[in-house]
């Protein structure tokens, strides 16, 4: 491992106030209380927080070292090794769980610096509008239409054995320019509101309005953009593992699946060696999705999947709620005009 | 007019954007790589190669970076790409000439159908909200978080054992002559069929949600209420009034996530040794074969710009607000 537990220290409490994105930082709990409520929300939060505490705890609690060789060579998941061992005798449920904190800290890294980025980026050209406003979006677009993930191979190529700190920092460099269109565009409509007028009129400065105005406004927009950048981050570290560009000597789901793939795991029949790594990132990108999904239905409540939408009226037709309808309930000789499509359609 | 043609300005301004990157790339790393490399195989490479490497990676240190970057445009429009490492001595535009039909064919296609399926079945959940395609979401939701080169060897483990009807890699029966006759064009089909239905799978997800979230979004417009006040068939204002309004966000989302597409599909072709220019790449790394690599990563970004003018065409035609403005 390259990266040092401090540095590890100092990324983590990042991601407990991510855990909270929509709560404004003094304000009551319940507000934070509402995000959890979301089923969605909860449930990636609690896979995310597992994620979390093995990639503090991972390296520890692994039951063997990763790298250590023995004698069970291909052996398939057994009580002594859970997810089975490789052509070598090592132990892969060990090489997951140490591989756990370079994933996550790739992840923090590359979202945090790319975050960064699309805020300095979007809110600034939104907000100053004119030549900066020009220069930002262009900028923006550029990086936008330009496949990252090609670029990314190519830059890490050309380093020789690159770290996973400076594949955090060019993931993170090369992957700000959604979430700096998202935020631009949102600016823009936010700065002729009353209440940023008011707080102009009034003398405050600009970086105050940007920063105590527009910004709070802006946070649940900028947690769905991290976690999304996050989710590209881990990806494009588990390829360019998988590839073989990225160092081959420390552990992460994509080592793994690169050893596997070298040696023909799959010929040999030998399935636990990947799908206990593909399961693991599927599952991350899925917490973080799942994520996102309850910050987009927290802001936007008419995306919640609408629960029970057929309801039967009196006189036992079924109706179907939707937007904008307002179903008939009465008994139909009550109402003689009633609307019999909505019953009909279906 | 006026949008299309603001757009090309905008497709000739980032073309130049990531060709001056491609320049900036290796001249920015400290060492230099590329030096050990013509060291290594010397003797191999005759003074020509070695001129045009020198341009295309600044080795020569006497030239101003003015001078080298006037050089580089020169040799690219000749389109002398450099010689590839690999494939010594065949110029890399040959090597790309030969894997670029593949990649177009198999990605281009997929893309399209992926984009159309999650469209149509984004339209049927968004307006039949609380149906049993919003159940498929989390569904959909683990598929898209599963990278799409793991898709593909869990895909070649279940089904291309041996005995099976799915080749496991590679483009065509191997003996074959790539041609258009009634013994290849099979081949490459069945070897295309296990590739592109793991592309399928996992893009399309993506287009299924964003679509059911705008049709969620424009089936409160007042419109829609105005169409159904109406008596048109439910049908009708299905799609020709929501849909075709819901359409828009989507069609420029396809725009502007074609990179990110282009990415994930470049795996694919890695894990079915698909002949294609991401398996090329992939063999371009492993033999840190540089001027191989600038040259796929130019021809894929010119590429995905040229898919992205079509779609703003696309959006032209649908949208008839851009045509009026012109």
């Amino acid at each position: 491992m390259t990266i040092s537990p401090s540095t590890i220290e100092q990324v983590i409490p990042g991601q407990g106030a991510m855990a909270q994105p929509s709560a404004a930082p003094g304000r009551a709990k319940r507000r934070r209380f509402r995000f959890m409520a979301n089923a969605k929300a909860a449930t990636g939060l609690a896979i995310l927080a597992s994620y979390g505490l093995f990639a503090i705890i991972g390296p520890w609690v692994a039951p063997y070292d990763p790298d250590a060789r023995s004698n069970d060579v291909l052996q398939a998941p057994s009580a002594r090794h859970w997810f089975g061992t490789t052509h070598l005798g090592q132990d892969i449920f060990s090489q997951i769980l140490v591989g756990t904190r370079s994933v996550v800290v790739v992840g923090l890294i590359a979202g945090v610096l790319a975050t960064t980025l699309s805020i300095l980026i979007g809110v600034t050209s939104g907000y100053l509008g004119g030549m900066a406003d020009e220069a930002g979006s262009a900028l923006s677009n550029v990086f936008l239409v330009i496949p990252a993930l090609p670029l990314i191979i190519i830059v890490t190529s050309i380093v020789e054995q690159a770290s996973d700190t400076l594949v955090a920092l060019i993931i993170g460099c090369t992957s700000w320019a959604w979430g700096a269109r998202v935020l631009r565009a949102q600016t823009l409509s936010l700065r002729r509101r009353d209440y940023v007028e008011a707080a102009r009129a009034t003398g405050e400065r600009t970086w105050r309005i940007i920063l105590f105005e527009i910004l709070p406004n802006l946070t649940a927009i900028i947690a769905s953009g991290f976690v999304g950048t996050v989710i590209f981050a881990v990806m494009s570290e588990i390829t360019l593992a998988f590839i073989g560009i990225s160092s081959v000597s420390s552990w992460n789901w994509g080592t793994i699946l690169f050893w596997a793939q070298g040696q023909q795991a799959l010929a040999q029949g030998a399935w636990w060696w990947f799908v206990p790594a593909g399961l693991a990132i599927a599952l991350l990108g899925t917490a973080l999705a799942l994520i996102n999904f309850g910050i987009d239905e927290f802001v936007s409540p008419r995306l919640r999947s609408g629960g029970r939408t057929r309801i039967r009226t009196a006189d036992g037709r079924t109706a179907r709620m939707r937007v904008g309808f307002t179903p008939v309930l009465a008994p139909a000789a009550a109402v003689p005009q009633a609307r019999t499509e909505e019953a009909g359609d279906e | 007019m006026r949008f299309l043609l603001q757009r090309i300005a905008f497709y000739l301004f980032t073309a130049w954007a990531a060709i001056t990157l491609n320049f900036f790339i290796p001249r920015m790393i400290p060492g230099d790589p590329v030096q050990s490399l013509i060291s290594r195989n010397q003797g191999r490479i005759s003074a020509d190669a070695i001129q045009s490497l020198r341009v295309l990676f600044g080795l020569d240190k006497n030239q101003s970076l003015w001078t080298q970057y006037v050089d580089y445009w020169k040799q690219l429009f000749h389109g002398d790409l450099g010689l590839s490492f690999t494939f010594f001595p065949t110029p890399v535009s040959t090597v790309i000439g030969d894997s670029l039909p593949w990649t177009v064919g198999l990605v281009g296609i997929t893309t399209v159908v992926s984009f159309f399926l999650g469209t149509a079945l984004g339209v049927g959940a968004g307006w039949r909200r609380g149906s049993w395609i919003d159940a498929l979401l989390p569904a959909t939701t683990f598929l898209s978080s599963i990278p799409y080169f793991w898709l593909g060897l869990v895909a070649i483990a279940l089904f291309a054992g041996p005995g099976s009807v799915f080749p496991s890699s590679g483009g065509y029966e191997p003996g074959l002559v790539p041609a258009f006759d009634q013994y290849f064009i099979p081949s490459a089909i069945q070897h295309s069929i296990l590739p592109a239905a793991t592309i399928l799978v996992s893009s399309m997800s993506g287009w299924l949600l964003s679509m059911r979230n705008m049709m969620v979004t424009v089936a409160s417009e007042d419109y829609i209420t105005v169409a159904h006040a109406k008596g048109l068939s439910e049908r009708r204002v299905a799609l020709s009034y929501a849909a075709r309004n819901a359409l828009l966000p989507n069609v420029s989302g396809f725009a502007l996530s074609l990179g990110f597409i282009v990415g994930g599909t470049l795996l694919v072709e890695i894990v079915f040794s698909y002949p294609g220019l991401g398996f090329q790449l992939f063999q371009a790394v492993g033999a840190k074969d540089y001027p191989l690599l600038q040259g796929i990563f130019l021809i894929i970004t010119i590429s995905v710009l040229v898919a992205n003018l079509l779609a703003d065409v696309a959006y032209l035609l649908l949208d008839p607000r851009t045509r009026k403005s012109g």
